[in-house]
């Protein structure tokens, strides 16, 4: 890593008053810019809400700063000192403290054990008595009348007490006083009134001189507690604002400042009126039935986790059920969850990318190994997967190039109905932009797509939308309607949510 | 061992054969030249056996990580003592026998299936106690007697056509046959797609379930068969016939190159471990070893194999 500690020439030393701040932040994972260059900073005491749709950054910036991830470019400084490898340890004995996404508490151990783990001066005997009360009285702080027993293995609690208990730990202190603490979707697992009380609790942090640093997407608490609110777009900063000055809109206007290709109108026009080749009802009276006919591009919307796997792979399953009784077309899915669903790893390209067309490629009763080829060599070809031949081992390539071949193996098969299940996850722009083409003109030949992404600026590609909301099929957008920043209100449960 | 270092060179299925071939070279240097024919024969037609159980293993196996079957000895015992009496030692009956003898095995290789996939039972835990049902079927039906075959079973599986015995050559030509199925058929494909990642191949479109019953049914029919023929070859069905074959199902295919972690199976790898099995054994009684001594240079040199075989390719 190549680190330029500032005040040497380029970056000026931070203003008095900064607590923690990072220039030029920057972060690649191969090709995949996760964090272009960013500038933020938090003054003591201060709470800034960082706002984003999923993939802006947000948590790469964050594990950047709490030093579970490594930077590969930019400037750190903390309390006025220069930094340079960081890690996890490193940020604790600074005061910075962390409340990740996935939960951290150790299952097997209980509520006082795990945070012991965290402070190392809870030694000799009585400690287990002393780690208790601390987060005893923590916990009494943040969440008067929790009812949570510190004796309690943290795997028999139900997610929300577990995240009550992630959080209070994050605030006990021992040798080392809190400073600053980072918070990343702390509400989201918790019930109505543990997150008015943590709300609540860290509204008064300032007073204590404790910083804070809030991730959410419900942007009501962003505007409850934050001062400041920062804006991140992919993997940049795009606005820094007062929240004095912000409005739910401007919020949601501010994230969805995306420029974005638009589907031709004329597409969706050119479909209406065939039968649907897809028809799956909701499960309820809240949830739409979804429906795809020919030649369609249907987008799976919504915040990540809200239902949208659990419908695609629910139409999966209906679609092939149909097929094999005779009463619906072929179907095939593309997985995004690659090295889990998609790989074959001890095959060839060849045999990975044919495996769902065997059944055509028979010749009196056995595999063609001269068909198979053909058609790897075809689609390898027309996807310009980049590998020396087909009978390369599927693990050698790069993970785009392994996604374009299960790309490959849906587009080559007899399916005419084609599920993507947020294929692109770690897939450079470039394959992007191809994958895009192909997918509209193999749409424009007749097939049908039903595309689940957590890339909202993906969603432009598609005719028709159906946005979730906690597991249901909630709102559908059409056409002209499909653009980021509406979908983000959807997605948060429209204008007023 | 000079095998050791041309090791990476040569793939995994060809160390059976190189340690079968010198275990030959010892025991013949030993009880001289002149037979050194009539211990390859004996060899060749033991090992037949062990490569038809070990086939149906490979295919189990080979369909999943966990993926076991532990019925093989008593679907042989009960194969082979149904086949006997519903042939009553009569010649014209043969062809009646060996339906019943792979009627049984297709049938205990789908309930095997069965209780894995309806009641999800580990495959370990659902073989295991069939095993114990389909053996008290045995003792009820059979008892303690030994059940003679018919005397033309018994002739045709020591027969030879110009000094080579007809049975090994029959299961080479299975072996053949088998090969061509894993890697050109969809059966094959399906096979080894779902034993290297289950949702992977779902969402590719194979069958899971469907290849998976028949991957037992296949190994309960192949030990149904290995059974029947196994009663001929021997004189008789008996209550402890299928014993030795538990371990060495196993054995055979991992020594000869199947992955135990699914979607690798090497079916011509069986041979030459269930060569190596055999001529062990018969090693082992020319130098006269006590059972004790037997059984450790058994395991020792199986852990040797397996340790010094390059291992297959890295998965994902």
């Amino acid at each position: 890593m190549d680190l330029v500690p500032p005040g040497d020439e380029g970056a000026p030393p931070p203003p008095p008053g900064v607590y923690l701040a990072v220039r030029g932040a920057a972060k690649s994972y191969g090709a995949v810019q996760a964090l272009r260059g960013v500038d933020f900073a938090v003054a003591p005491g201060e709470i800034v809400g960082v706002v984003g749709h999923n993939g802006a950054g947000k948590s790469t910036l964050m594990n950047i700063l709490a030093g579970t991830v490594q930077r590969s470019r930019g400037d750190f400084t903390i309390a006025g000192k220069a930094v340079g490898e960081w890690s996890p340890h490193e940020a604790q004995r600074h005061g910075l403290r962390c409340v990740f996404q996935e939960l951290s508490l150790c299952g097997n151990l209980t509520l006082a054990e795990n945070t012991r783990v965290i402070h190392r001066s809870l030694r000799g005997p009585g400690w287990r008595r002393r780690a208790g009360t601390l987060i005893r009285q923590q916990l009494d702080m943040i969440f008067p009348g929790h009812g949570l027993s510190v004796e309690t293995r943290a795997i028999e609690l139900p997610i929300g007490a577990r995240q009550m208990a992630e959080v209070a730990r994050a605030f006990t202190e021992t040798d080392a006083p809190v400073r600053c603490i980072i918070l990343d979707e702390p509400t989201s697992a918790l019930g109505h009134k543990a997150a008015s009380q943590l709300l609540a609790y860290v509204k008064g942090l300032p007073e204590r001189g404790i910083a804070c640093i809030l991730i959410t997407h419900r942007l009501d608490e962003i505007l409850l507690v934050c001062e400041r609110a920062t804006v991140m777009v992919d993997g940049k900063v795009v606005a820094e604002r007062p929240v004095a000055r912000l409005s739910r809109p401007t919020l949601v206007g501010l994230m969805g400042a995306i420029e974005a290709p638009h589907l031709p109108a004329s597409a969706a026009a050119q479909v209406a009126g065939r039968p649907p080749v897809v028809d799956l009802p909701g499960r309820d009276s809240l949830d739409l039935a979804i429906h795809a006919a020919p030649g369609e591009i249907i987008g799976f919307a919504g915040l990540d986790g809200h239902g949208q796997r659990e419908r695609l792979r629910a139409l999966y399953a209906y679609s092939r059920h149909r097929h094999r009784q005779g009463r619906g077309p072929a179907v095939a899915y593309v997985a995004g969850d690659r090295g889990a669903e998609g790989v074959f790893g001890l095959w060839s390209i060849a045999e990975n990318l044919t495996i769902r067309s065997i059944r055509t490629l028979r010749r009196i009763g056995l595999i063609s190994r001269e068909a198979e080829c053909d058609l790897a060599r075809e689609w390898v070809a027309r996807l310009e997967v980049k590998a020396p031949s087909i009978d390369t081992p599927m693990l050698s390539l790069s993970g785009g190039n392994q996604q374009k071949v299960l790309f490959a193996r849906a587009l080559a098969s007899d399916a005419e109905i084609i599920l993507l299940d947020d294929p692109m996850r770690g897939v450079d722009v470039n394959t992007k932009q191809e994958v895009y083409k192909l997918i509209r003109r193999e749409a424009e030949a007749g097939r049908c797509f039903v595309w689940y992404t957590t890339e909202v600026e993906e969603l432009t590609n598609c005719g028709r939308l159906y946005v979730f909301r906690e597991g249901r099929a909630r709102t559908e957008l059409l056409g002209a309607e499909i653009e980021p920043a509406r979908i983000l209100e959807t997605s948060f449960g429209g204008r007023d949510g | 061992m000079s095998t050791v270092r041309i090791g990476p060179l040569l793939p995994p299925w060809s160390y059976g054969f190189i340690v079968a071939f010198a275990l030959w070279i010892v025991t013949i240097s030993a009880t001289g030249p002149s037979r050194a024919g009539g211990t390859l024969v004996a060899t060749v037609a033991f090992a037949a056996f062990s490569v038809l159980v070990g086939t149906g293993q490979m295919l189990v196996i080979a369909s999943g990580p966990g993926n076991i079957d532990l019925s093989i000895p008593s679907v042989m015992t009960l194969a082979a003592y149904l086949a006997m009496s519903a042939m009553h030692e009569s010649d014209g009956l043969v062809f009646l026998g060996l339906a019943v003898a792979l009627g049984v095995g297709v049938v205990a290789g789908a309930l095997n299936y069965a209780a894995i996939a309806l009641l999800r039972l580990p495959p370990i835990i659902a073989t295991l106690a069939w095993s114990f049902v389909f053996q008290s079927f045995a003792i009820d039906f059979g008892g303690e007697a030994t059940l003679k075959p018919p005397p033309v079973l018994a002739a045709s599986t020591t027969f030879r056509a110009a000094g080579i015995p007809i049975l090994p050559g029959a299961v080479v030509v299975l072996t053949l046959i088998v090969m061509v199925v894993l890697r050109r058929t969809v059966f094959g494909r399906s096979l080894l797609a779902a034993g290297q990642s289950e949702r992977a191949a779902y969402l590719a479109g194979v069958e899971v379930g469907w290849v998976r019953l028949w991957a037992y049914a296949l190994c309960g029919g192949l030990g149904a068969l290995a059974g029947y023929l196994l009663a001929g070859f021997t004189g008789g069905a008996a209550l402890n016939m299928g014993d030795i074959y538990l371990m060495e199902s196993i054995a055979v295919v991992v020594l000869g190159g199947t992955s135990v972690a699914g979607g690798d199976a090497n079916a011509i790898g069986i041979w030459g471990a269930a060569l190596f099995f055999n001529l062990l054994g018969i090693m082992l009684n020319t130098f006269r070893f006590q059972a004790g001594v037997r059984l450790f240079l058994t395991g020792v040199l199986i852990i040797a194999i397996v340790a010094l075989v390059p291992h297959a390719r890295a998965r994902a």
